[in-house]
C-alpha cells in the first residue's frame, strides 16, 4: 500500500485530514439548533447562513475537487476549448442573481426544502414532483462518484496505492455528514476554500517564474499542440458554437442540481444570494487561472500517463514536498465538501418527494430527518461501490448525461416563478421528451456532449443538453396550447347543438 | 431597465468569434484569455450596479 510515500507530504496531508474530520463532527454543535432532528436543521443548516458562510459553502460546493483536476487536464489535452468553464462560470451569476432570490423566497415562505417541493407547490402535481426529484437524484449520483475520482487522483499522487485510503476517507465523511448534516460541509468549506486559494495563488505566482513567464507558457503550449497536430490555444472554427453552447447550457444547468440548490435554500435571504452572485465570481477568476496549469504542464515538459495527472505532477515537480502534500490535501478535502452537500441534497429529495409522498405520508419532522440521514449514507456508499466496481469512464459518461437530465427540470422549476400559464401535464410531457430525446441523441453520438445539425450551409455542432431543453420547451408549449383549447372546443360544440 | 445590464455578460461572452484571436496580448496573455478573464470583475461590477439600483427602488 505504501510505495514512494514522501513523509513530509504525507504528514501534512494526514494532519489536515484529521483536522477537518474533527471539524465535521464538532459541526453538529456549531450554531447549535434546538434539535437536529428536523430537515430544516439537518438538511439546510437552519436556513440561516449569512453572506460569508454561503460564499464559502456554495464556492466549495460548486467549484469541486474534480474541477481542480479535470479543467486543467482538459486544457492540457485540447487547449482553448477546455476554457468553456470560464464563460460558463461567469454567466451563471447574472442568472443566479435574477432567479435564485425568487426561488428562495417561495421556499422560505412555504417551508420547501427541495426543487420537488417547489414544483408540487406551484402545480399541485405529484407526477411532476416525482419527475423533478428523481432527475435530481439520478443526476447527482455520478457527480458524487466524480468527487471520488478527484480524491483518488490526490491520494495516488501522495504515493498511496490501493483502495483502502479512499474507502476510509469516504466512510469518515459519511459518518460526520450523518451526525452533523449540512453544518459539516459548511464548516469544512472554510478550510477547504482557503487551502485551495493558497494553492492556486502559489501556483499562478510561482510556477510562471520557474517556466519563463506567461508569454513563454502560452508559446510552449502553442508549440506542443502544433507538434501534436490537434488542439490549440485558440478555438478552431468548428469549436466556436460548441464552446458557446456548452458554456450557456452548463450555466443554466448549474443551479438546478440538488447540491447547489441546497446551498441557495440554506442561505438567510434574497440579499444574501444577491451579494453572493457578486462575490462568487472570485472563484471563477481562480478557476480561470487554475485552468492555465494545463498549459504550464506543456511548458514544464511533463510526460503524463493520464491527463488527470497534470496538476499533481506539476506540483510534485515544482514545489517542495510538504507544499505538494498541502496541495493534495486541499484537493482531497475539496472533494469532501461537494460530496457531502450532494448526498444531503439527494437525501432531502428522496425524503420529501418520495418517502413522504409514496411511503409514509404521516412521517414526523424527526422521522424525515432520520430517513434523510440514512439515505445520505446509502447514496455515498452507492457512489463508492460504483467507483470501486465499475470503470471510471462509466461515471464520466453518466455525469455527462446527468447534466443533460438536470437541465430538463429547468422549465418546471423556473417558469412557474414568473408565469402562471403552463400546466403540469404540459411540463411533464416536455420533461419526458427532453430527457428521452436528449439521452437518445447523446447515446447515438457515442456519449459525446455535442450533436451535429445540418443547416444546409454546413454542419454545426451544439451542446446536446441545450437542444434537449429547446425540444422540452417546444413540447411543453404545444401540449399546453392543445390542453387549453380542448375544453373550449367542447364548450363551443355543446353551444352549437 | 437597469436590470438589462445583466444581459451584457451573456452578449460579451457568447460572441465567441469576436474574441477568438491572439492580438493584442496583455501581460503575455493572448486576447482570448484576458478578454474572458476581464469579464469576471466586469460582471461583478454590473451586478453590483443592478443591486444598488434595486435597493434604492425598494
Amino acid at each position: 500500500m505504501l510505495t514512494n510515500v514522501d513523509s513530509a507530504a504525507f504528514a501534512v496531508f494526514l494532519a489536515l485530514f484529521v483536522l477537518v474530520t474533527g471539524m465535521g463532527f464538532v459541526a453538529s454543535r456549531w450554531r447549535k439548533p434546538e434539535t437536529l432532528a428536523h430537515l430544516d436543521e439537518w438538511g439546510l443548516g437552519g436556513r440561516k447562513f449569512g453572506t460569508w458562510i454561503t460564499w464559502f459553502l456554495v464556492g466549495g460546493d460548486f467549484y469541486t475537487a474534480y474541477t481542480v483536476i479535470a479543467v486543467p487536464a482538459l486544457v492540457y489535452a485540447v487547449g482553448a476549448y477546455g476554457f468553456f468553464a470560464l464563460p460558463y462560470t461567469i454567466i451563471v451569476y447574472p442568472f443566479v442573481f435574477a432567479v435564485m432570490p425568487v426561488l428562495w423566497k417561495v421556499a422560505k415562505e412555504r417551508g420547501y426544502v427541495t426543487a420537488g417541493d417547489v414544483v408540487r407547490g406551484a402545480y399541485g402535481s405529484r407526477g411532476l414532483e416525482l419527475a423533478v426529484a428523481a432527475t435530481g437524484v439520478l443526476a447527482t449520483m455520478p457527480y458524487i462518484a466524480l468527487q471520488l475520482i478527484g480524491m483518488e487522483v490526490a491520494i495516488k499522487a501522495l504515493g498511496l496505492h490501493g483502495e483502502i485510503p479512499l474507502v476510509v476517507a469516504f466512510l469518515v465523511l459519511a459518518l460526520y455528514t450523518y451526525s452533523s448534516g449540512l453544518r459539516a460541509p459548511a464548516l469544512i468549506a472554510f478550510v477547504k476554500d482557503i487551502m485551495i486559494y493558497i494553492v492556486v495563488i502559489a501556483a499562478i505566482a510561482i510556477v510562471p517564474s520557474k517556466l519563463g513567464g506567461y508569454g513563454a507558457i502560452f508559446t510552449a503550449a502553442d508549440a506542443a499542440f502544433a507538434a501534436k497536430g490537434s488542439g490549440g490555444i485558440l478555438l478552431s472554427p468548428a469549436q466556436i458554437v460548441p464552446y458557446a453552447s456548452l458554456a450557456l447550457g452548463s450555466a443554466l444547468a448549474a443551479f438546478m442540481y440538488p447540491h447547489t440548490l441546497t446551498g441557495i435554500f440554506a442561505s438567510s435571504g434574497g440579499n444574501t444570494i444577491r451579494k453572493n452572485a457578486m462575490l462568487l465570481p472570485a472563484y471563477t477568476l481562480l478557476l480561470g487561472l487554475l485552468a492555465l496549469l494545463g498549459y504550464m504542464g506543456h511548458a514544464a515538459g511533463l510526460k503524463l500517463a493520464s491527463n488527470n495527472d497534470v496538476v499533481p505532477e506539476l506540483f510534485k515537480l515544482l514545489f517542495p514536498s510538504w507544499f505538494a502534500g498541502f496541495a493534495f490535501a486541499a484537493i482531497a478535502i475539496g472533494a469532501l465538501v461537494p460530496a457531502a452537500v450532494m448526498s444531503i441534497g439527494a437525501a432531502n429529495l428522496f425524503t420529501r418527494n418520495f418517502w413522504k409522498v409514496w411511503v409514509d405520508p404521516k412521517v414526523t419532522p424527526a422521522g424525515e430527518a432520520k430517513v434523510a440521514k440514512i439515505t445520505s449514507m446509502l447514496v455515498k456508499v452507492g457512489a463508492l461501490l460504483a467507483i470501486l466496481l465499475m470503470p471510471t469512464q462509466f461515471a464520466l459518461d453518466l455525469q455527462l448525461l446527468g447534466g443533460l437530465w438536470i437541465l430538463q427540470t429547468l422549465p418546471a422549476l423556473v417558469f412557474g416563478l414568473y408565469l402562471n400559464w403552463f400546466s403540469s401535464p404540459a411540463l411533464l410531457a416536455g420533461w419526458a421528451v427532453g430527457l428521452a430525446g436528449g439521452s437518445w441523441l447523446a447515446w447515438s453520438d457515442g456519449l459525446k456532449p455535442l450533436h451535429s445539425i445540418d443547416f444546409g450551409a454546413g454542419k454545426v455542432a451544439i451542446y446536446t443538453g441545450l437542444l434537449a431543453l429547446a425540444l422540452n420547451i417546444v413540447v411543453a408549449v404545444v401540449v399546453n396550447l392543445a390542453l387549453k383549447r380542448m375544453p373550449q372546443q367542447r364548450l363551443s360544440s355543446e353551444a352549437a347543438e | 431597465m437597469v436590470r438589462l445590464l445583466l444581459l451584457l455578460p451573456f452578449i460579451g461572452l457568447m460572441i465567441v468569434p469576436f474574441y477568438n484571436i491572439r492580438e493584442p496580448h496583455l501581460f503575455g496573455f493572448p486576447f482570448f484569455y484576458w478578454y474572458q478573464l476581464a469579464w469576471v470583475p466586469l460582471t461583478s461590477l454590473l451586478t453590483y450596479i443592478v443591486y444598488r439600483s434595486a435597493r434604492r427602488a425598494d
